[in-house]
């Protein structure tokens, strides 16, 4: 993978297993972004494959991505909502734009915001949230589908550690219910944390490589 | 898109949720709607100009085509003797198809509606109608004239198609004048929508990002602009053709010698002519929308 400069990532060869629980680190400017946004599509290789759910991102379609993004919960590292609607309404998004009945989700919309502490927010406007709040609400939005992987850039940059936890947790629990989950972080504490309840790998991208890190964290 | 009565009512009423996540924008919006409605209301008037000056050309046309009179005016002795020579005299007219002596009758009935039914006809001296049907490109009138008037003194030769061929051609090119300018409203009304949707559409690229990043179709992204921008047309072209129609409504009525000035206006069924300015207009924005949508989506990762 190259922005058109040198190469950024080169010589990967990995294979997401369903079910797992990974953690991506990697110095600031390694290209975690850059390996998370290949893992739903929002960057085509410049070389090689990637192939997402068993199929080829390059023979996707437009609709075959909007598809595959329904199986794939992300959290930005710079998250984004639509900025004229609640909180609730932003949580909900993914279940509009996939046609669900949202009456039918209420409880467990209701449910999500308590547990990422958002309920007495849930008609506050995105741009009202501090950042740790827009994170929550972002972790919140991606595993409302029950999507089968969660991808999450930076989840715990903005929060305390107590919060960190409860998000970690969540996705601890999502990944018991089989969930695949990859966490890109710098956060060595909440890798050791997590290392404790699940079986975390860690990936580590240097040199341009993506290597598995040893048990030494 | 195939046109789909039921899908047609279905995209226009469609799903609150949907139309929410575009944010609302009350001032471009009436702005759009108020070019809609000026276009709607210039495109009653264009219509209703094609549609007077249609008759006013069809019906001098057939004017043209019947003929020209010859009105012979002589003591009353004389009368029958003088149309014999004028009926023979065009026989041999290059340019007249057939000529004919009106019967008495037929006279009577020309002058009623002047000097009402009753009047004593046979009495009066009316001077003897002959009606010249022409042929192709016509006769020379001037030379028939010279001839009458060496052979049959008492003959008047009416000729009013030469002053009403330029008038018919005057006529058409109003009306293709008036086509021509509702396909340019309708040219001006997609390229406005055009404009505005793009703009709308870049305005929201974060809007559009997050859908995208949430798993929402090109098509329900590009549909909740379409949904917008086309009921917006739709609502400003209805409004804008109401005015119209009530102005037309208002202009003096039509008057038997008015000829084109108090002829534009609409008659009978043609008054529901108008009522489809606004189903255009929504068209146009629809197609408008959905192209400036599929451009702005596809260049998207
Ligand atoms: N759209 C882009 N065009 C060109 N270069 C880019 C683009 N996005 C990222 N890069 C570059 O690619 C490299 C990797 O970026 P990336 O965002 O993947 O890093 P990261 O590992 O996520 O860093 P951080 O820990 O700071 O978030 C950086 O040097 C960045 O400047
Ligand atoms: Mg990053």
């Amino acid at each position: 993978m190259s922005y058109g400069g040198g190469e950024l990532l080169s010589d990967i060869s990995f294979k997401l297993q369903p079910g797992s629980f990974h953690f991506l680190t990697g110095p600031s400017g390694a290209g975690k972004t850059t390996f998370l946004k290949l893992c739903y599509g929002a960057l085509m290789p410049t070389a090689g494959h990637v192939r997402l759910f068993g199929a080829d991102v390059r023979a996707m379609t437009r609709d075959d991505v909007a598809m595959m993004r329904r199986r794939v919960g992300v959290v930005h590292q710079d998250v984004q909502f639509l900025d004229h609607l609640p909180l609730a309404d932003n949580v909900a998004l993914p279940l509009t734009v996939s046609g669900r009945d949202l009456l039918s989700e209420n409880s467990n919309l209701n449910e999500l915001l308590n547990w990422v502490g958002l309920r007495s927010r849930a008609d506050a406007r995105p741009p009202e949230l501090s950042g740790g709040e827009r994170q929550r609400a972002a972790l919140a939005r991606a595993v409302i589908m029950s999507p089968d992987i969660v991808l999450a850039d930076e989840p715990t940059g903005n929060i305390d550690w107590e919060m960190s936890q409860r998000l970690l947790q969540l996705l601890v629990e999502l990944n018991r219910m089989g969930k695949t989950i990859m966490i890109a972080t710098h956060d060595l504490n909440l890798i050791r944390a997590a290392k404790s309840q699940v079986q975390a790998r860690v990936l580590r991208i240097s040199n341009r490589r993506l290597q598995l890190a040893g048990a030494d964290l | 898109m195939k046109l789909d009565p039921t899908r047609i009512v279905e995209f226009l009423t469609g799903d609150a949720q949907a139309d929410r996540i575009v944010p609302p924008t009350g001032f471009t919006a009436r702005l759009t709607q108020f070019s809609a409605g000026a276009m709607a209301f210039l495109c009653v008037f264009a219509l209703a100009l094609s549609l007077a000056t249609g008759r006013l050309a069809a019906r001098w046309g057939d004017e043209l085509a019947r003929s020209s009179t010859i009105r012979i005016s002589a003591p009353a002795e004389q009368v029958a003797a003088q149309t014999e020579a004028a009926l023979r005299l065009l026989e041999t007219t290059p340019g007249v198809k057939s000529a004919r002596a009106l019967t008495a009758d037929e006279q009577a009935d020309l002058l009623a509606p002047w000097f009402g039914p009753d009047l004593p006809l046979d009495t009066l001296p009316i001077p003897q109608l002959i009606e010249v049907i022409e042929a192709g490109d016509g006769y020379d009138a001037a030379g028939l004239r010279l001839r009458l008037s060496a052979e049959v003194p008492g003959a008047v030769l009416d000729d009013h198609t030469r002053w009403r061929r330029p008038l018919v051609k005057a006529a058409s090119r109003l009306r293709m004048l008036g086509w021509l300018s509702i396909g340019l409203i309708g040219v001006t009304m997609a390229a406005m929508i055009t404009l505005a949707a793009q703009a709308a559409l870049s305005a929201n690229a974060q809007v559009i990002a997050v859908l995208r990043l949430v798993g929402a179709c090109d098509s329900y992204i590009a549909q909740a602009f379409m949904r917008r921008f086309t009921l917006r047309a739709l609502s400003g072209a209805a409004i804008g053709t109401v005015l119209g129609m009530a102005v037309v409504l208002l202009l003096p009525a039509a008057q038997e010698q008015g000829g084109f000035l108090t002829g534009l206006g609409f008659r009978s069924w043609h008054w529901l002519l108008p009522l489809f300015i606004p189903l255009a207009g929504g068209a146009v924005a629809f197609l408008a929308t959905r192209a400036a949508a599929r451009k702005t989506l596809g260049e998207l990762t």
